[in-house]
């Protein structure tokens, strides 16, 4: 039983990685109707503009501490996204409004493969670590509860908390704020929301930042985790079958999607893997998605799509 | 109605064309200051095409929109809103999640002046803001009468509310002037009648100006102070209503002619 909960908890903080990705796609397609591809690359440029500046700005400007020089990184890292978004709309989306989804999604591909060149140009190739001082070790817990207690990585607990207050603010942002009503109301219905005077351009702006932010804080906790490099883009691809299950139109859906997917992944592995060779981790949540979309095409949370013919 | 002779709005001799459609032809016409203009024409006759050019959404080819007096070039819906030009729409274009009492506050978008941070965490000037714009949100709802359904997602009430809902968040962004597109299409009797009581009230209370759009001849006919007749993209008939009900024209474009 111990292990089985062990399992659960390890999903469940891993999961919570997969939402914030996840979280960034749902909040570009629901207001500007755009499956953006470039939410991995996002995270991968984020994660290496966030690593090297933690590293060059102490040396630039001759400082020790190290809180500072990450504070200082993430808010230029920050800045960066936002510009990154104020490019995206002036230079790519402004000129596509009213295009095929399909149109749109390729103008994603090209900012994808212009984001993780440009990326590496910009901040080098290698692998790069991020240090914001996450603990690595583990620790027991319940130890009374269960024989041997529960391993748990203090890392992926804090992780998952850093996560957990980023949702609450973007909720509370959605939630509570004009700027967030008018997000909201463009993402139901553009024509009606322009008419009223919400002016579409800078929402799509805001939107796209605060994708990048997300992204950002995505990157760092993996980077943390597992160092920056270009496998951080495959994590977008894990991603989609989030997307799938929770339902593209549902913020709620893109965290639980997350979840299910943390756990499903861990369990089978654990459970099944050893009956069927091993490596299900892999596969498991395409499956899975796939499963969704034969089932509950929309996804467990997503708008029903009713036509007229 | 307490209407004065100087037109608010004046279109000039537009055209507007899709491809080898030609939807408008050197139309023009003008409204006054706190009058009911209504629009009218058979279904195709380029009703909704002039609304859309009057709100920025189309940019006809030719011709001025001239607004309290200035020519206004370069438009779009966001900088109409901006101006006071206020519409609703004929298929309804509401935000179906959000609950009327969010639908209805996102028409004061315009008028939020404080920093979103401050909204968020509800301090100082955006707490007294937030406060002002709901009181105000909360007459439009009495005044239309839909107090109960304040927290009601839009997408689940019947047609006729959400067409109220749609007249309340127009309302709600204080224009000089509402364009209305078929506000009553698709009501029976009883929420026609209501319908017209709103259009009259918000004309008489607030002193909006009004311009409608209806296929229904009879309700136009009762309240508006001058009707603008379209039929295939011209214009037919412009006067008020005793006279244009009169017009040979309008009579063929409405019954159809014989050959």
């Amino acid at each position: 039983m111990g292990f089985f909960i062990e399992t659960v908890f390890g999903g469940l903080m891993a999961g919570v990685l997969y939402s914030l990705v996840a979280l960034g796609f749902v909040l570009i397609f629901k207001a500007s109707g755009v499956f953006n591809f470039a939410q991995g690359a996002m995270v991968l440029f984020a994660a290496l503009s966030m690593a090297r500046f933690s590293e060059w700005l102490p040396l630039w400007l001759g400082f020790e501490n190290k809180i500072l020089g990450n504070l200082l990184a993430f808010a230029i890292s920050a800045a960066i996204m936002l510009a990154f978004a104020w490019l995206v709309e002036r230079y790519v989306l402004r000129h596509l409004v009213n295009q095929e989804g399909v149109t749109l999604l390729m103008a994603t591909l090209g900012i994808t493969y212009f984001l993780d060149g440009f990326g590496q140009t910009l901040f080098g190739s290698s692998v790069y670590r991020i240090d914001v001082g996450m603990p690595k070790d583990p620790v027991f817990i319940f130890e009374n509860v269960f024989p041997g207690g529960l391993l748990v990585s203090k890392e992926d607990f804090y992780s998952a908390l850093v996560a957990a207050a980023l949702v609450a603010v973007l909720t509370l942002f959605f939630q509570k704020t004009g700027t967030g009503r008018a997000l909201r109301a463009v993402a139901d219905d553009h024509q009606a929301a322009q008419s009223i005077g919400i002016p579409l351009n800078r929402m799509w702006v805001i939107v796209w930042f605060v994708a990048g932010i997300t992204a950002l804080v995505a990157g760092v906790i993996w980077g943390s985790k597992i160092g920056v490099q270009f496998s951080l883009t495959l994590v977008a691809l894990k991603a989609l079958p989030v997307i799938i299950i929770g339902g593209l139109t549902s913020v709620p859906g893109a965290i639980i999607g997350g979840l299910i997917i943390g756990v499903g992944e861990k369990l089978s592995e654990v459970y099944l893997g050893p009956a069927l060779g091993g490596g299900i981790e892999i596969w498991f949540s395409y499956v899975l998605a796939l499963f969704v979309l034969l089932v509950r095409p929309q996804g467990l949370f997503g708008e029903k799509i009713i036509d007229r013919v | 109605m307490t209407q004065t002779d100087d037109p608010i709005l004046e279109v000039k001799g537009i055209s507007l064309s899709f491809g080898g459609i030609q939807a408008l032809s050197n139309v023009s016409f003008d409204v006054r200051r706190k009058e009911i203009r209504a629009i009218i024409g058979p279904n195709g006759a380029g009703k909704s095409s002039m609304l859309n050019c009057i709100n920025g959404a189309y940019k006809p080819q030719e011709g001025q929109i001239v607004f309290e007096g200035q020519v206004l070039s370069d438009v779009n819906p966001h900088k109409m809103a901006s101006l006071g030009i206020a519409r609703t729409f004929q298929h309804l274009a509401l935000f179906k999640g959000m609950s009327v009492l969010d639908n209805i506050m996102t028409g004061r978008s315009l008028k939020m002046k404080s920093n979103m941070f401050l909204q968020a965490l509800r301090i100082g000037p955006a707490e007294q803001e937030e406060i002002r714009h709901r009181t105000f949100v909360e007459n439009i709802i009495d005044f239309l009468g839909i107090q109960q359904y304040r927290n009601t997602a839009v997408g689940t009430l019947p047609y006729g509310l959400q067409k109220r809902v749609d007249l309340g968040r127009a309302l709600a962004m204080e224009p000089k002037i509402l364009l209305l597109d078929e506000p009553m299409a698709g009501m029976n009797v009883e929420e026609k009648q209501d319908m017209c009581r709103f259009v009259l009230d918000v004309n008489d209370e607030f002193g909006t100006t009004i311009v409608l759009i209806e296929h229904d001849m009879s309700v136009v006919m009762d309240i508006s102070s001058r009707v603008v007749v379209l039929d295939y993209g011209k214009k037919i008939g412009d006067d008020i209503p005793d006279v244009v009900r009169a017009n040979p024209d309008v009579i063929n474009a409405y019954l159809g002619t014989e050959h």
